[in-house]
């Protein structure tokens, strides 16, 4: 037998107070935890868009705001298709291609689905007026949007899934539809399969790799067949542009907001603006929920301590009698609280990583994975908090007189 | 041996002062076995808290083989204690959510045996008190004369030179209580020394010697037979 097999028993005798006591602590890692790992895979995610879509614009009706880059088309207002003809008359320099949208509600089997409409590649070699605009040759998009090289093009363009990474698709026929790998699984469709869309049967032309975005739980099918079928007429709800970052950063939105006034132009910076003060913002609230709540819980275990010291004073003293030092009995009170924290602390990681996987996708549209580090950060404030709490206690324990083992009840 | 010369202990209470021992002189030589008797209040428990080395006396020497016992620290005090001294207490005081032999452990823990030795040792004196078959039984799972034989190995198991029992018998039948003190009274034939407080005078007879303690004041009032 150890002091510590010592602890461990009579934590086991009536663990509910001591664990009740933990709960603030707990409570104030899993804050820190849950907003933490949010904001950090959410700053990743920004980061990421930044990287691969860096370059890119967004023409947007006015009065549309945004926090989402993925979901730039599902805000419910529209403009003229025949923006997207004006664009690609315009020829502005740095603009490697358009990728206009338009997003409907729809149902397959009672199931409610997001259908997005896009123009693949092929529609604008159809239109002569388009050639020459220095995109078709392109692979588009991808990367960091820097004016792509020859090597990125070719077949990979041709491939259906080229949408997940490129946001871009070579061919599309009217009746072809193609899923998200989320709403695939949920639909129970695969490549082939034909699915019931707005009165008319659709074939599954591929399902998309998993992209960590909300493009994951949404189908895509030709722009001009969701405009007929949905009755929505020759609208859409934004046009992306992949563009040059060189060119993006410099003129090319004033010349897009000269050749369209009456739309909103946002570049992916000011895309994410919002959602970077947001993060900071809630990082910084983090440490604030941490720091009240470990005093309140280190409160809490300060009284609950106290309470277990005075409820084992004959234990003490009888201790005390048959040869255990005043540090033997802090320790068996400094050991306890040890534990408490540990286990609060890990309580809490694994808690606020529950909420972080449950609300991460739900709030931002990010998937989140746990964090070590904050595993680390946590069981360490939590154990300083229970020990520090615990100090006056142990020492009041350790200042017991051995006496009291004489005054028999 | 104890060697105890002029100890006064007085206590403060609410402006009071009460004293407890008065000027008491004592010997105790090696292997003696002592009753201490007296009305309530007497001092008993106050002089046996000063032969354990717990409280210092407010005057006074008590030397135990001729090292002065109040010069020590406390830690020194308690580590001699955890050797030399083994108490018994009226109400047993065993650790409840201990099992027997746990609870017989735990001087040997602090003494720094191995979990081996502790077992061993454990097993050997709840063995000696005649409970090898109630080892892993919790306190509250025992008769009080069990609890008692089960303080009695704990006692024992540091092989202590000197045993301060407190109304040892206080809280058992006579039938238990004669169990206990055959016990002591075997203790005390392996060469320890016993210093007993009690309020019976059937208890009492077992020692050697005893000592009546009337306001503080020692007594010594016989010597008696061993039984
Ligand atoms: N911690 C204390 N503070 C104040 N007074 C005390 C304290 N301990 C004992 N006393 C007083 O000292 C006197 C002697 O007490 P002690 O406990 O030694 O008596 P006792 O002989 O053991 O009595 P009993 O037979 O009832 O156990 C009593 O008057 C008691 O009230
Ligand atoms: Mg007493």
């Amino acid at each position: 037998m150890k002091l510590r097999h010592l602890i461990w028993k009579e934590l086991w005798q009536r663990p509910t107070p001591m664990l009740t006591s933990l709960l603030a602590v707990t409570l104030g890692v899993t804050a820190l935890v849950a907003i933490q790992n949010i904001t950090v895979f959410s700053e990743r995610k920004i980061a990421g868009d930044m990287e691969s879509l860096g370059a890119n614009v967004l023409v947007l009706p006015p009065s549309v705001t945004l926090q989402d880059y993925y979901g730039a088309d599902m805000h419910g207002h529209t403009m003229p298709e025949e923006y997207v003809t004006r664009l690609a008359l315009a020829r502005l320099p740095g603009v490697e291609n358009l990728a206009p949208k338009l997003c409907v509600e729809a149902d397959v089997d009672t199931i409610p689905v997001t259908l997005t409409g896009i123009l693949p590649k092929s529609e604008f070699q159809a239109k002569a007026s388009w050639q020459g605009l220095g995109m078709l040759g392109n692979a588009v998009g991808s990367d960091r949007g820097c004016c792509a090289t020859a090597a990125d093009t070719g077949q990979a363009d041709n491939d259906p899934n080229s949408l997940a990474t490129t946001r871009t698709i070579a061919e599309l026929g009217d009746r072809d539809v193609i899923l998200g790998r989320d709403l695939a699984s949920q639909l129970g469709a695969k490549t082939g399969d034909t699915l019931p869309l707005l009165g008319e049967d659709f074939t599954v032309l591929t399902v998309l790799p998993s992209t960590g975005t909300i493009d994951d739980g949404r189908m895509f099918a030709h722009l001009h067949s969701v405009q007929d079928l949905s009755g929505a007429g020759p609208v859409v709800n934004v046009i992306e542009i992949m563009a040059c970052c060189e060119d993006a950063a410099g003129g090319l939105i004033t010349n897009l907001s000269a050749e369209l006034p009456e739309t909103r132009i946002v570049t992916i910076a000011q895309v994410v603006q919002t959602q970077v003060a947001v993060n900071g913002l809630m990082s910084r609230l983090s440490w604030v929920f941490l720091s009240i709540l470990l005093l309140v819980g280190g409160a809490s275990i300060a009284s609950v301590m106290y309470a277990n010291v005075t409820e084992r004073r004959k234990e003490i003293g009888t201790l005390m009698a048959i040869g255990a030092s005043r540090n033997f009995v802090t320790q068996m009170f400094l050991g306890k609280a040890a534990i408490l924290g540990l286990a609060g602390g890990a309580a809490g990681f694994i808690v606020g990583t529950i909420v972080a996987a449950v609300l991460g996708p739900q709030l931002l549209g990010i998937h989140v994975r746990p964090m070590p580090m904050l595993l680390g950060v946590g069981m360490a404030s939590a154990t300083i908090v229970a020990v520090v709490a615990s100090l006056l206690p142990a020492r009041r324990a350790a200042g017991l007189d051995p006496c009291l083992v004489f005054n028999d009840a | 041996m104890y060697q105890l010369s002029s100890v006064t202990q007085t206590y403060e209470r609410r402006g009071q002062i009460v004293t407890a021992l008065d000027n008491a002189d004592l010997t105790i030589p090696d292997n003696d076995f002592i009753a201490i008797v007296g009305p309530s209040g007497s001092g008993k428990t106050t002089l046996l808290s000063v032969l354990g080395g717990m409280l210092a006396p407010s005057t006074g020497d008590v030397m135990l083989d001729g090292q002065s016992l109040y010069d020590l620290s406390v830690e020194e005090r308690t580590a001699l204690r955890g050797q030399k001294i083994g108490f018994v207490f009226q109400s047993f005081n065993l650790i409840s959510w201990l099992t027997a032999r746990e609870n017989v452990q735990i001087p040997l823990m602090l003494s720094g045996k191995t979990a081996k030795q502790q077992e061993e040792r454990a097993m050997e004196m709840l063995d000696r008190v005649g409970l090898s078959d109630r080892t892993d039984h919790r306190p509250s799972e025992m008769s009080q004369g069990q609890q008692q034989r089960v303080a009695l190995a704990r006692t024992l198991a540091n092989d202590p030179q000197i045993i301060l029992a407190d109304e040892p018998t206080g809280n058992l039948d006579s039938e238990t209580r004669q169990q206990v003190m055959n016990y002591l009274n075997e203790f005390h034939q392996d060469g320890r020394t016993i210093v007993m407080v009690t309020h019976d005078a059937d208890t009492a007879a077992f020692a050697h010697r005893t000592i009546r303690l009337v306001a503080g004041v020692t007594h010594e009032v016989s010597m008696a037979r061993a039984a």
